[in-house]
């Protein structure tokens, strides 16, 4: 949770850079999330589909890799190339609904800032990634982890993922963005969003791997440093660039 | 009324041959006038084609980042048509660093592929990313959004390739040759010339190859345009194309 906070965090100044005449962002943002969640909410698809996939790649894995507990390096690979899939399912659905029942021709008429639109999806995919983690690295531990981290470790670990989560929603609100107004949809967003979230499996598996090795090592602070450091590049990349997505 | 020379590309008759001259003398100083490396042997003379794609490859994805800025500040089809060339061509260019490397990697290590080299990881990674600008291309119709979509991508791309360096690099550690800054594994002075001229002359070999490309699209476009005056059946532009729209002068 510490992730969203965060993010919520950096979305006032952005209000008080805006002409008086519009709408607030923060009200925009707060409607948006609004709507995204009730979605989810009355008609859950993506969650359910993100949790059974996640549950259902654990299994894939013990027979895969044919090992009944994982550890260190192992750990981190399979724990990441789970989440980061799952993040894809998510991903590919994030801008479906709006382009199919015409919620974005609703939000480009408003006249609010549409920077308010790519913080509420960025806001959607971290609540989503944040409830699929609550329930993938529970089980992850209960199903394949060999050692069990101490409770520095697992709050270590929370604050790897909020790190990596930032990131992910927002590269995933990104390609999603991108994604939705091509043909290919389902191609476009796996194929444009796996290079790009290179960085953060390699940064977010890294630091994991001490963590979910037996032993009491901590999270190589370089690895946190470089997830933050992604996080804030492609933080304000998308903020400069999403309103070009946006545009008609 | 444009005249043939404009038509046909700018400075292309100065630059194809100087491109063509800076990289025979080039490689004729390094493989004949260079110091064969102690270390290596023979084999280190790759870095004369390895390391000039490499740097080319690079500021090629830059340079079409940067037309990308400019195209969606200006709305000019013509920085498009500058990014979209300059990612075409820096992904042959990848391609070729990617084949140099790997085997440069088998002649020193005795491997064609080595994941503790970090460069030819990130190349990989980056080669990886560049190879959807065209099918992003193509799978927009629309000439306006797909030049928009792409420059967005472009953009997002370029600010991809330093942070995907960081992040490879602290990964693995190093056992390359660090070609420019450390002593270790550096160029001597004797190498240093016919590195140099070698790495303009790639810089040179893709300009020219940009502004041939360019001259190409544009040169298709004016005949299509020439033939719908005269009352032949030709499309404005074809049905779906991952090319960008190039505006008949």
């Amino acid at each position: 949770m510490s992730s969203l906070r965060q993010t919520g965090a950096a979305a006032p100044p952005r209000t008080r850079a805006q002409a008086p005449r519009q709408v607030g962002t923060l009200a925009a943002i707060g409607a948006v999330l609004g709507k995204e969640l009730r979605l989810e909410r009355r008609a859950p698809q993506t969650l359910v589909a993100m949790a059974i996939f996640s549950a259902t790649a654990f299994v894939v894995f013990h027979f895969a890799l044919q090992r009944d507990t994982l550890e260190g390096g192992l750990a981190a690979g399979v724990l990441w190339v789970t989440l980061t899939l799952a993040a894809l399912l998510g991903i590919g659905r994030s801008f479906v609904a709006d382009r199919d029942e015409g919620g974005l021709d609703g939000f480009l008429l408003a006249p609010v800032d549409r920077t308010a639109l790519l913080a509420a999806k960025v806001i959607t995919m971290l609540v989503f990634l944040v409830a699929i983690e609550l329930v993938a690295v529970p089980l992850f531990a209960l199903l394949l982890l060999g050692p069990s981290p101490g409770a520095g470790q697992w709050l270590q670990l929370a604050a790897v993922l909020g790190l990596a989560d930032i990131g992910i929603a927002v590269i995933g609100t990104l390609v999603a963005a991108i994604a939705v107004r091509t043909r290919a949809r389902d191609l476009i967003t796996s194929i444009l969003a796996l290079p790009l979230l290179v960085p953060v499996i390699i940064g977010a598996s890294q630091a994991s791997e001490p963590l979910l090795s037996a032993g009491t090592g901590g999270a190589p602070a370089r690895w946190l440093a470089v997830l933050a450091l992604y996080d804030l590049i492609f933080g304000l990349l998308a903020w400069a660039l999403f309103d070009y997505l946006v545009e008609d | 009324m444009p005249t043939s020379k404009r038509l046909y590309g700018n400075h292309l008759a100065i630059l194809a041959p100087l491109a063509a001259g800076v990289l025979v003398v080039g490689l004729v100083l390094a493989f004949f006038q260079a110091p064969i490396e102690a270390d290596q042997g023979f084999s280190q003379k790759i870095i004369y084609i390895h390391v000039p794609l490499a740097i080319t490859t690079l500021l090629g994805f830059v340079w079409g980042g940067i037309c990308a800025v400019q195209y969606l500040r200006s709305g000019n089809p013509r920085d498009d048509l500058r990014s979209y060339t300059a990612i075409h061509q820096s992904l042959i260019f990848c391609i070729g660093a990617l084949i140099t490397g790997s085997i440069w990697a088998k002649a020193s290590w005795g491997t064609w592929w080595v994941w503790e080299e970090p460069t030819l990881v990130s190349f990989l990674i980056v080669f990886l990313l560049y190879c959807t600008y065209q099918p992003l291309r193509f799978s927009i119709e629309d000439p306006e959004r797909q030049a928009r979509y792409a420059a967005v991508f472009a953009v997002v791309a370029g600010a991809f390739i330093p942070l995907n360096f960081i992040a490879v690099r602290l990964a693995d550690p190093l056992i390359h040759p660090r070609v420019l800054g450390t002593a270790d594994g550096g160029l001597t002075a004797g190498m240093r010339p016919a590195f140099y001229l070698c790495t303009i002359g790639a810089l040179l070999l893709f300009a020219t190859l940009c502004k041939y490309e360019m001259a190409s699209k544009h040169t298709r476009a004016q005949l299509r345009a020439l033939r719908r005056r005269f009352g032949q059946d030709a499309p404005a532009r074809p049905a779906r194309t991952s090319a960008p729209e190039v505006p008949a002068r």
